[in-house]
């Protein structure tokens, strides 16, 4: 693909140079200087056409101060001089207009591993090259007698995070995604690809799996609800992934008694090892978190056992130990977050996941979970795009999209296969996880 | 503003654009968070922007820019129309607007006091003392109470002629206590659930909540939540309380009356819709107590505006008239399609986004009966107060949702308090089954400052008239 367009991103020299001096005009006894700055596209398509098609560049510069005990937080869209003098006068306003409040403290110099999460090509995507992309897509439904419906976006952002205790961070990523469903008259199918690099994915792979999926997943029909086993699809995964990241895997869930973790006991199947790792290559890398604290990984569950979670600069505090990396941005009461999450994967080829499986349910992706009950972890949520009942070993017939109601740690305590291949899968908002399919033991549909 | 938005406009025109529109929106955030008694966190964000919307060839481009300078309008009015070419060569259907709108004017948010001006001490004061009430409370282990306010100045200009100026405020806040045990985590929270209650309007909106008042009660719920049995399993009688009537009404309502998502332009994203045009008119979606309207115009509404983001006049529509589908929520491209013209629910969440139809003020209006009298009429049943977890199918269909609090109604009579409540349904059943909703008095307007839909995501701030309502043979307490 030929690049007739580059994101505007300001030189990093020019960013340092605006953190510098924003750091050295502080009055604030310590003072923390965040710039993101991205430039990113997106083309949706609909009934096999494009109908919405938007591109912005945007800048946040958000400041933390620490001034006689005191904090005060406040960001702007600008990077000029005006606009640093303005948000400086603001972040130090509210801290001298308040009383005393929580302190969380500053990290001081660490060297972060540099991760290459760059690609030119990715920067450079036009908006020719995207509807060419979805045309494709949109081509090959049209001809299946389906539509296709999606998006796809490529962006790429900066990233700079200093402090007055001498800490410099800069790092610079690109993300391409697209994501499917395609309809036939009488249901769909589903399919989704993230990468760094727009030329890693590939149009045809993408059009294969989900026009497939929708042509076998037309005229489902019901299926009585109750426990079954299940394949989940590395979709499905993903997403309990990030509810086990939301509700649990954070240290502050822990100190505040309302995680499932009980470390250092078995809290799931030993076929479960999950970990977070923000240097991994393989996932969406970023050296540094949110408060300039060099990214560590952090082993959540080693074979069944809860072994680990994410800290934070305050959490780690008050425990006495160091943040691995994992902070969001100030002003945060909500606590670390694990959002570079990793399955390891296991040793049954996804298609042979069924072999065993006499009667059982094929689930392809999740929609609308939420939390029913987060020490339990309980969650709830819909099979969407593509649910097949299994007999025999083999799938024979599409179903009726279904309600579940189910403990996560129950249901990967029955965990009987994980497959040999692992699939990216981008978050919603932020992070990504690499994961596998599973094979569960007991999975409860309610309706 | 005025002479970048002409600007944006003339160049979009000689560039070939056949409509154009701008808007140049200027956003103020301030939040403020107590946790266990101290003050854990105060921000306060700005953000300023343009962003050009054009249609070339029967086909939209789109892209904003955070730089408010001439240079930089030209550049992004480039990329927008290059954006729109590219669109056009894999286009279905060209792009009709119906007739144009040519509105002007100016709309200010009525409030008494703006919140901006009001002392950080007078609020940071106020989430003290309710945090101090839940405190009081012997087992209450983590508070936290939180205020937010918003101010958003935005300037709407067209080729069609419209030069709209709007400034819109909101106010919000809320409190929360938890409760933990080794094996439950019970919360509860005022006014609402999502952090707190939020309106269009001036600091009044937050006194009028009384928040101090309300922490010790909530305190002692969620303490006696985690002893509470645990909701029973069957099907009943089910009474929700108004805020939980509002979420009902916003997941199964709401959305798939929006006609961008029954045309299928949010399919690959938050679904699609079981209200289709050719049960318009003809599907009894509820019982004869059940009228849907929507309207940005009810005070302290968070769907209440001057005009939408097309320029479109604020107004009130029915969705749903004693029970039977008679409309939708419209934007001017999907309003045409159905040979209509748009009722104004068109925005963006700021400048850098497109505006999709969202939701404004969809409100159940009051009946007659009153929370007191359908509890009295009920023998066998559950009322469900302040929601907890919501979950809908990619239709809209099959739903279901749990709530912080409960309480078993034995022959007419509030008995146990229940713990991890849930109910589910499918939404017209269910809204077929309503057999009460209460009266003018206990109706009020709950703001929904989370509603998320689009790609790039977007997060509207809806909000929901409701009364406590009544629904017989509901499936409840599916978790045991």
């Amino acid at each position: 693909m030929k690049s007739m367009e580059t994101a505007r991103l300001t030189e990093q020299t020019e960013v340092k140079r605006f953190i510098d001096k924003l750091l050295q005009a502080s009055p604030a006894a310590q003072t923390e200087v965040m710039v993101t700055e991205w430039d990113s596209a997106l083309t949706r398509f609909a009934n096999n056409g494009i109908h919405q098609n938007v591109a912005e560049r945007d800048v946040s510069v958000r400041v933390r101060v620490v001034k006689d005990g005191k904090t005060g937080v406040a960001s702007i869209n600008q990077m000029n001089e005006s606009a640093a003098s303005d948000v400086l006068k603001r972040a130090i306003a509210i801290a001298d207009l308040q009383s005393k409040g929580e302190v969380v403290p500053m990290p001081g110099p660490a060297e972060s591993r540099p991760v290459e999460a760059w690609s030119d090509a990715t920067a450079g995507a036009t908006p020719e090259e995207r509807a060419d992309f979805v045309e494709a897509i949109c081509a090959r439904a049209k001809r299946a007698g389906l539509k296709a419906f999606g998006a796809f976006s490529t962006g790429a952002e900066q990233f700079a995070i200093a402090n007055s205790l001498g800490v410099y961070h800069h790092h610079r990523s690109t993300e391409a995604t697209i994501n499917s469903v395609v309809m036939g008259d009488a249901g769909s199918g589903y399919a989704d690809r993230g990468a760094i690099n727009v030329q890693d994915l590939d149009k045809d792979e993408i059009a294969d799996e989900v026009i497939d999926k929708a042509q076998r997943n037309q005229n489902a029909q019901p299926v009585e609800p109750g426990t079954y086993e299940v394949v989940l699809e590395e979709y499905a995964v993903a997403e309990m992934l990030e509810f086990m990241s939301y509700t649990g895997f954070s240290a502050l869930a822990v100190e505040e008694d309302r995680s499932f973790m009980r470390l250092g006991e078995r809290i799931t199947g030993d076929a479960v090892t999950i970990w977070d790792d923000g240097l991994d290559a393989s996932g969406l890398p970023a050296p540094f978190d949110f408060e300039g604290v060099p990214k560590q990984r952090v082993d959540l569950i080693k074979k069944g056992v809860a072994t680990g979670v994410a800290y934070d600069m305050m959490t780690a505090t008050t425990e006495g130990r160091q943040s691995t990396g994992h902070g969001l941005p100030a002003p945060n009461t909500e606590g670390p977050f694990a959002t570079n999450l990793f399955m390891q994967p296991g040793s049954v080829a996804k298609p042979d996941l069924i072999s065993g499986i006499k009667r059982g349910i094929w689930v392809t992706r999740f929609w609308y979970v939420r939390i029913v009950h987060p020490k339990l972890s309980i969650i709830t949520g819909m099979t969407r795009d593509g649910t097949f009942l299994i007999e025999n070993g083999k799938v024979t017939r599409p179903v009726k999209d279904l309600r579940f109601t189910q403990s996560m740690l129950e249901a990967l305590d029955g965990t009987l296969g994980v497959s040999t291949t692992t699939k990216l899968q981008i978050g919603e908002f932020i992070g990504a996880s690499r994961v596998p399919a599973v094979h569960l033991k007991a999975f409860t549909f309610t309706s | 503003m005025k002479d970048l938005a002409e600007a944006a406009l003339n160049a979009a025109q000689v560039k070939g654009a056949g409509y154009a529109d701008v808007r140049l929106d200027e956003h103020v955030q301030q939040d403020i968070i107590v946790k266990n008694g101290q003050l854990a966190a105060v921000s306060d964000d700005a953000s300023e922007g343009f962003g050009v919307r054009v249609l070339v060839d029967g086909a939209w481009g789109f892209a904003g820019s955070a730089r408010l300078d001439r240079a930089e309008v030209e550049e992004v009015v480039d990329r927008a129309i290059r954006i729109a070419r590219a669109s056009a060569r894999v286009r279905s259907t060209p792009v009709d607007l119906g007739p144009p709108v040519t509105s002007r004017g100016h709309y200010r948010t009525p409030l008494e006091r703006d919140p901006f001006t009001v002392p950080l001490t007078e609020k940071v004061d106020l989430l003290l003392r309710a945090d101090a009430a839940m405190g009081a409370v012997k087992g209450v282990s983590i508070r936290e109470g939180s205020m937010e306010f918003l101010r958003q100045r935005k300037v709407f200009a067209s080729t069609e002629g419209a030069f709209i100026e709007q400034e819109l405020y909101e106010a919000g806040a809320g409190i929360e206590a938890t409760a933990t045990s080794p094996d439950e985590v019970q919360n509860r929270s005022y006014p609402n659930s999502f952090g707190r209650h939020q309106g269009s309007g001036g600091y009044e909106y937050v006194t009028a909540m009384q928040l101090d008042r309300h922490g010790q009660r909530i305190g002692e719920e969620a303490v006696a939540l985690l002893t509470a049995p645990q909701c029973p399993s069957g099907v009943k009688t089910l009474i929700l309380d108004a805020s939980q009537t509002a979420l009902q009404i916003h997941e199964s309502c709401g959305h798939p009356t929006e006609l961008d998502r029954v045309f299928g332009t949010e399919a690959a994203y938050a679904g699609t819709s079981f209200m289709t045009p050719e049960k318009l008119n003809h599907l009894q979606y509820g019982s004869p107590q059940v009228t849907i309207t929507a309207d940005a115009v009810t005070p302290t509404g968070l769907g209440t505006f001057g005009w939408d983001d097309e320029g479109v006049p604020a107004q009130q529509s029915f969705l749903i008239k004693e029970g039977l589908f008679v409309g939708y929520l419209t934007s001017r491209e999907t309003a045409s399609v159905l040979g209509q013209q748009s009722n104004g629910t068109m925005r963006a969440d700021g400048w850098n986004r497109i505006p999709l139809i969202r939701m404004t003020n969809v409100s159940l209006q009051p009946g007659d009966s009153s929370l007191e009298q359908m509890i009295a009429e009920t023998r066998d049943g559950v009322y469900m107060e302040t929601n907890r977890s919501w979950s809908i199918d990619d239709k809209r269909l099959n739903f279901q949702f749990g709530t912080q609090l409960a309480y078993e109604i034995v022959n007419g009579k509030r008995g146990r308090l229940l713990k991890n409540a849930t109910y589910a349904g499918i939404t017209p059943e269910f809204w077929n089954s309503c057999d009460a909703v209460a009266g003018k008095s206990e109706w009020s307007v709950w703001g929904l400052a989370n509603c998320g839909k689009g790609q790039p995501p977007q997060t509207a701030h809806v909000a929901h008239g409701a009364a406590p309502a009544r629904f017989q043979h509901v499936k409840v307490g599916i978790l045991k």
